[in-house]
């Protein structure tokens, strides 16, 4: 199987999109990103010259066009730039697009993704590294995919383009030279099923995105020590895969949400109460949160090291959990 | 009226003596219809927010006479007018308007979200200013389709303010998209006189430095909106850019019903029914021997007759079930 950087994985699909689809458009700067990857996007550019649209910094203006385009029958693969940067686009997404099928009792539908990066820009600094998933896990109407690898993209990105719905595809910012073997043909993951991506009898590890490759050190660490680990990649947010949480609970008895954004309001603190809802009987601690602490981000290495999930603050949580200590719900 | 960038592309259509009636018999359904909610409001049979356009018909009229089933049409809070001009049944906007099933959105859009995809209003939205970009992408889609569908988006001068309209004239323009804006400028954005948001008093002004052709006309004139409009339409039609109509208009009601409206002074009667768009017409249509007063007051019963069918129709109508709500959020339902 080849070898493929997210980048490639994501421009597989674009390419099989606008070659399939007539109505098919990508809008968007830096579609993948600054890094050296981002240079991977010219050929395709060259090829597709006429169904490329490069906005100004139009970010409010710019997530509602890209819907109104679909709305009227074109596929829109529209890239907003880094998360903190879609949030001058907050009232359209919120207020325009998510509601909008369910507002027009159910006559409008918005097939448009938007595209993000979001998590730690290492020097980023307080407007560079958002991981604002929780505040769009809010807003129902819209369908969140969190790929946690090239595979994973290329799959995710391939649903999301035949959804009917409108669909946030969140990659992470550091992610686009990370590689994995990708197949080169055409396929699709669905949304809504988890992948168990390590067996574990212990404690169940439950993340997305680039959180997903930290909870598979800590499962490494674990089992050095003992302790079994689960890791659950959920894939896709919106819909969520609580079946597959709630099994690895009933067998495991343990629970450690694992999340780049922050711990109130977050994507863990959800998972946390679906679980205490709906598997409180499966647990035998109380579950754990691993999350980024509740302060802005800062330009500073050492605070990002200091506020965000690392192997080490999982494993901390995962003896904590598994061992009856003290209940591990801390913000970084 | 002023402020136009270039000569038009193209004639608007003669009148003739039938669509002179038409765009009366349009302005008077709009007029007796928000009559209507206002009272159907005030006795709580219309639920939420509602926002008239009395005293504004005309651009409504004068507009939607003119363009195509398959043109999309966007608005604002302030919609009925428009979804009744673009061709919206009175009966479904009413029913929409009570909250029934059988309304426009199920029941669900209420005053502010009226859709009507048959008819092609593809949106009307809340939040002021939030529509333009929408029918920006709709125009981008007629492009990228190689339609030649327009797009027209109809809002107050107060969404002139908002960021969306600017980042959206600039992409128009940038992309040459086939997007008409038409601003109801009455002079009010919600409870505040234009004056005290901005110092630019017209709008044709406020997109003057973009490649923009722009117009500025006498909104309580049907006869001048559409001329005006037509000409626009004829240039959109061609391929020919944005454009911008600025129609200067009164706004009879409040922001919205039950507004005190304790910010401005009401018209004085006599002044108003000189700059009523609908006596206006009548005055000017008789005159001209285009239709004769029978004429005229069978209009006004036969908008009566329907604005009174439409009530009928929106009481029989159950409301929408409790569990509809949650089936309609995703296409692809039991997602979430």
């Amino acid at each position: 199987m080849p070898t493929k950087n997210y980048a490639d994985a994501m421009l597989d699909v674009l390419r099989t999109a606008m070659e399939e689809d007539p109505s098919f458009v990508v809008m968007g700067n830096e579609v993948l990103g600054i890094g050296p990857e981002g240079a991977q996007f010219e050929p395709f550019q060259r090829e597709y010259s006429e169904r490329i649209y490069f906005p100004p910094c139009s970010e409010a203006s710019f997530a509602a066009l890209a819907a109104g385009a679909a709305m009227c029958g074109q596929r829109v693969f529209a890239h907003l730039g880094l998360a903190p940067f879609t949030y001058p686009a907050f009232s359209s997404i919120a207020n325009e697009i998510a509601s909008a099928r369910t507002s027009s009792g159910g006559r409008l539908d918005v097939p448009v993704i938007m595209h993000m990066s979001h998590g730690l820009l290492h020097g980023g600094g307080g407007q560079h590294s958002e991981t604002p998933m929780g505040m769009y896990w809010n807003l129902p109407g819209i369908e969140i995919v969190m790929p946690s690898g090239a595979r994973e993209v290329k799959g995710l990105l391939r649903t999301a383009i035949r959804s009917d719905n409108p669909t946030l595809v969140v990659t992470h910012a550091f992610g686009y030279g990370a590689t994995d073997d990708v197949p080169d043909e055409d396929y699709e993951i669905p949304f809504g099923v988890a992948d168990l991506r390590r067996e574990g009898n212990d404690v169940t590890l439950v993340a997305c995105s680039a959180m997903v490759g930290v909870a598979l050190e800590a499962a490494e660490q674990l089992a050095a020590d003992g302790v079994g680990a689960e890791v659950i990649d959920l894939r896709t947010l919106v819909p969520l895969d609580e079946a597959a949480i709630l099994a690895s609970v009933a067998k495991t008895g343990h629970l450690v949400v694992v999340d780049e954004g922050r711990l109130r309001c977050g994507v863990a603190s959800e998972i946390a109460a679906t679980v205490s809802e709906r598997g409180f009987d499966s647990l035998r601690a109380p579950i754990a949160r691993v999350a980024r602490l509740d302060v802005p981000v800062s330009a500073s290495a050492i605070h990002e090291a200091h506020i965000s999930p690392s192997a080490e603050k999982i494993v901390a949580a995962a003896k904590g959990a598994v061992g009856a200590g003290a209940p591990a719900a801390s913000g970084g | 009226m002023s402020g136009r960038r270039q000569p038009p592309a193209g004639p608007a259509a003669e009148l003739d003596d039938g669509q002179a009636l038409a765009l009366l018999a349009t302005m008077r359904r709009i007029r007796l219809f928000e009559e209507r909610v206002a009272q159907l409001k005030r006795a709580d049979e219309v639920h939420g927010l509602i926002h008239l356009s009395i005293g504004q018909e005309a651009v409504a009229a004068g507009v939607c006479a003119q363009l195509r089933g398959d043109d999309p049409v966007y608005s604002g809070h302030r919609a009925h007018g428009h979804a009744i001009a673009k061709g919206a049944p009175l009966e479904r906007v009413m029913a929409e308007l009570m909250g029934r099933v059988d309304g426009l959105c199920s029941g669900l859009g209420g005053s502010m979200h009226l859709v009507d995809t048959e008819h092609g209003l593809l949106g009307a939205t809340g939040v002021v200013g939030g529509n333009v970009p929408i029918a920006l992408g709709s125009a981008l889609a007629a492009r990228l389709g190689d339609s030649d569908r327009v797009a027209v988006v109809f809002f107050g001068d107060g969404a002139v303010q908002a960021g969306h309209f600017n980042e959206s004239v600039n992409l128009a323009t940038l992309w040459g998209l086939s997007l008409i804006l038409v601003c109801e400028n009455n002079g009010f954005a919600e409870f505040t006189p234009r004056s005290a948001h901005t110092n630019i008093e017209r709008v044709s002004d406020v997109v003057a430095p973009y490649d923009l052709t722009r117009e500025t006309v006498d909104g309580n004139d049907v006869l001048a909106v559409r001329e005006a409009f037509g000409h626009l339409l004829a240039a959109a039609r061609a391929g020919r850019g944005p454009m911008l109509l600025e129609c200067l208009t009164h706004r009879v009601r409040g922001h919205y019903e039950g507004d005190p409206a304790r910010y401005r002074e009401a018209l004085a009667e006599e002044d108003w029914r000189e700059r009523d768009p609908i006596l206006r017409l009548e005055r000017h249509g008789v005159a001209a021997g285009w239709f004769d007063g029978d004429a005229v007051a069978a209009v006004e019963r036969d908008a009566g007759e329907a604005v009174s069918e439409a009530v009928r129709f929106a009481r029989q109508s159950p409301f929408p079930p409790a569990e509809l709500i949650a089936e309609l959020v995703y296409a692809d339902r039991g997602r979430g």
